[in-house]
């Protein structure tokens, strides 16, 4: 039995590296010092980081990131919130379900597909190139993550607490905003992090519709990858992991806090 | 049906109503747009315009008349481009075999005489009225079939019958089945890693448990352009993998981890591990968990047990998490693009190309065609095990 424990643990162990090793190893690069991502690194600067919020392209592109991404989540959050609510049902009518699948469906279709389809359907609308296509095409695959989270919480709603505000002579829109909304809450703040992370990760769709002035700072990462590399992606990295890890630790103690209010 | 019933399900369709429209406006739209884009060829329309009108009200049956060929004559001394005019004899030819030789015939006649010319008398086949008829055919109705299937790596010859493309112009099967090939080894990579993992963190419980989920999640959080960059960091020549192995002895020569199949591999079950990790542990958690004690108190073997009970019941969370990874992978477009070289590139780079590169948007639509087909069968496969589940108590 104990050979079983030791290949449990070395199996563990040399997974959890694989899985998370490759995410360490890149943050040290983001202080280095030369031109070059290698180890060992010669000294330690934080001219790279200069470098990504000084430099035109690179601050550009975190402003357009910024912009892009607030766009992306007020209408994504309005737009999956107020879906969500029509879909809270429990047992759906088979037309609720088909459009619930509809509603998840941009997830599944390859980046790719929808790009092309978009810059053909865009160009005819004079949609390229500007910031509302954009914004339109990072809320359509945002817009599933936000349905999925405000679901998750709507559906574990006790129904009997609307029904007593209703009775207690609410009308429907205040029993909306003065009891499901705040219960609604947890789930609507996790999907519009959800939709803010998924337009600023967005590139595929981002290369087919934006034009160069909204080059977004997940678009401006891929072509120095792909043209010359440069250490401000490992500090471009660096923001972006040590961002994921507080989002997480926030949403975590959100949720904690909110479990133990109820 | 009562009232109350009737007043919910209303308001129901009222609350999805503007993400339904603004899903149908911005996504199903575009993807309609992609499929045309894959079956429409206005060329000879475009190219022909005076001709489409002068067809237009022929009967289709009489013998050509005076102002149709005028019209032709006049359209073809207008195409500037001997690409344009390729597209056409090419879309003609489709219609009706015989037009490759008697349009560049035809051309070459009307650009020589300065005025009409007779038709008739430069090649008989003007009389016959069938290839009036294809160029009516082909001027009013602007769906082909070419691009679907050049996809598919087949044309059609000129006797109109649907053949292989010749082996050196043949490129898009061997990219599919590159695809393939690569998603299924990603896909097996990711089980052969992933089902042990997922049992490893079924099995124990409390932080350990915390720990091996929170190293599953934070990749899943982590920017996929981020994972990807970090990758690209230490598969270099010179990177942390290579100078590692170097210092320790192992290696003289760098290992040529990127630009090749190997990093793609490598970058794209990293990717996907945590799509596998999780479905098969919801599962696993589901079992209950005196099974494993029952099977061994009746006096099976603990590998028997693990054979006979607790693998056939995880396979559930397997298939499912294998027909994410996979149905993902095929679509992969960003990894590949990075840490792929020329030869590790999937079918979504080839459609990037003719859409962005070339502006074939035909082509694009095409080879989109069938990925969007692969992509949905296998995701309705996919809701159809789920939902079995749900059924199942």
């Amino acid at each position: 039995m104990n050979v079983l424990r030791v290949a449990k643990i070395v199996f563990g162990g040399a997974t959890i590296f694989f899985l998370v090793a490759p995410l360490i190893a890149i943050l040290p690069l983001a202080f280095t010092d030369s031109v070059f991502l290698n180890y060992p690194i010669p000294r330690y600067s934080t001219r790279w980081f200069v470098e990504l919020f000084t430099a035109g392209v690179w601050q550009r592109s975190i402003v357009n990131s910024l912009v892009i991404g607030s766009g992306t989540t007020v209408l994504a959050t309005v737009l999956g919130t107020v879906g969500a609510l029509g879909l809270r049902d429990r047992q759906l009518s088979p037309v609720l379900a088909i459009i619930k699948t509809i509603f998840l469906l941009p997830m599944v279709v390859p980046a790719v597909v929808l790009g092309v389809g978009m810059q053909l359907m865009f160009a005819r609308y004079g949609l390229t190139n500007t910031y509302l296509g954009v914004i339109i095409a990072h809320t359509v695959v945002a817009v599933p993550f936000v349905v999925v989270n405000v679901l998750a919480v709507i559906q574990g709603i006790d129904r009997r607490l609307e029904q007593a505000a209703a009775s207690l002579g609410a009308a429907p829109i205040t029993v909306l905003r003065q009891v499901t909304l705040p219960l609604a809450l947890p789930g609507i703040i996790s999907g519009a992090v959800f939709a803010f992370a998924t337009s600023l990760d967005e590139v595929v769709l981002t290369l087919f519709v934006a034009g160069p002035n909204q080059r977004t700072l997940a678009r401006q990462m891929f072509s120095t990858i792909r043209e010359n590399i440069s250490p401000a992606i490992a500090a471009a990295a660096f923001v972006f992991i040590v961002g994921t890890i507080l989002i997480a630790i926030v949403l975590n103690l959100s949720r904690r806090t909110k479990a133990t209010a109820v | 049906m009562n009232r109350s019933e009737l007043n919910k399900r209303l308001v129901s369709l009222m609350l999805v109503g503007p993400l339904f429209l603004f899903l149908v406006l911005f996504f199903a739209v575009p993807l309609v747009s992609m499929m045309k884009s894959a079956v429409s060829d206005p060329v000879a329309a475009e190219v022909l315009p005076a001709t489409a009108r002068a067809v237009s009200g022929w009967d289709r049956s009489s013998p050509p008349s005076d102002e149709m060929k005028a019209a032709l004559v006049a359209d073809l001394r207008q195409i500037g481009e001997d690409q344009l005019f390729g597209d056409l004899v090419r879309r003609l030819n489709s219609a009706k075999s015989g037009f490759r030789t008697l349009m560049p015939k035809t051309r070459a006649a009307a650009l020589e005489a300065g005025g009409n010319i007779d038709l008739v008398a430069l090649d008989r086949r003007w009389a016959d009225p069938s290839y009036w008829q294809a160029v009516t055919v082909a001027t009013s109705s602007t769906i082909t079939d070419r691009n679907l299937l050049a996809a598919v790596d087949l044309q059609r010859d000129a006797s109109n019958t649907i053949v292989a493309l010749p082996p050196d112009a043949s490129a898009n099967k061997a990219i599919m089945i590159r695809t393939f090939v690569m998603s299924l080894t990603v896909t097996l990579a990711c089980v052969l890693i992933g089902l042990p993992f997922a049992m490893i963190t079924a099995s124990v419980d409390g932080w350990k448990r915390q720990l091996l989920l929170g190293a599953v999640l934070l990749p899943l959080w982590t920017s996929l352009l981020v994972r990807t960059a970090a990758w690209f960091i230490l598969l270099q020549d010179r990177g942390p993998i290579n100078s590692m192995l170097t210092y320790l002895g192992i290696i003289s020569a760098p290992l040529p981890l990127i630009f090749n199949r190997t990093g793609v591999i490598i970058a794209m079950t990293h990717v996907l591990l945590p799509f596998m990790v999780l479905p098969i542990f919801s599962v696993l958690i589901g079992i209950p968990k005196n099974l494993m004690p029952a099977a061994a108190s009746l006096g099976a073997h603990p590998v028997r047990a693990f054979l006979s009970v607790l693998l056939p019941l995880s396979l559930r969370g397997v298939v499912s998490g294998a027909l994410l990874v996979f149905m993902s992978a095929l679509g992969y477009y960003i990894t590949p693009a990075l840490i792929g070289g020329a030869k590790d590139q999937m079918i979504s780079s080839v459609i990037a190309y003719y859409a962005t590169g070339a502006a074939n948007w035909g082509m694009a639509g095409a080879l989109g065609l069938v990925l969007l087909a692969a992509t949905m069968i296998l995701y309705a496969i996919y809701l159809r095990l789920s939902s079995d589940r749900e059924a199942r108590p």
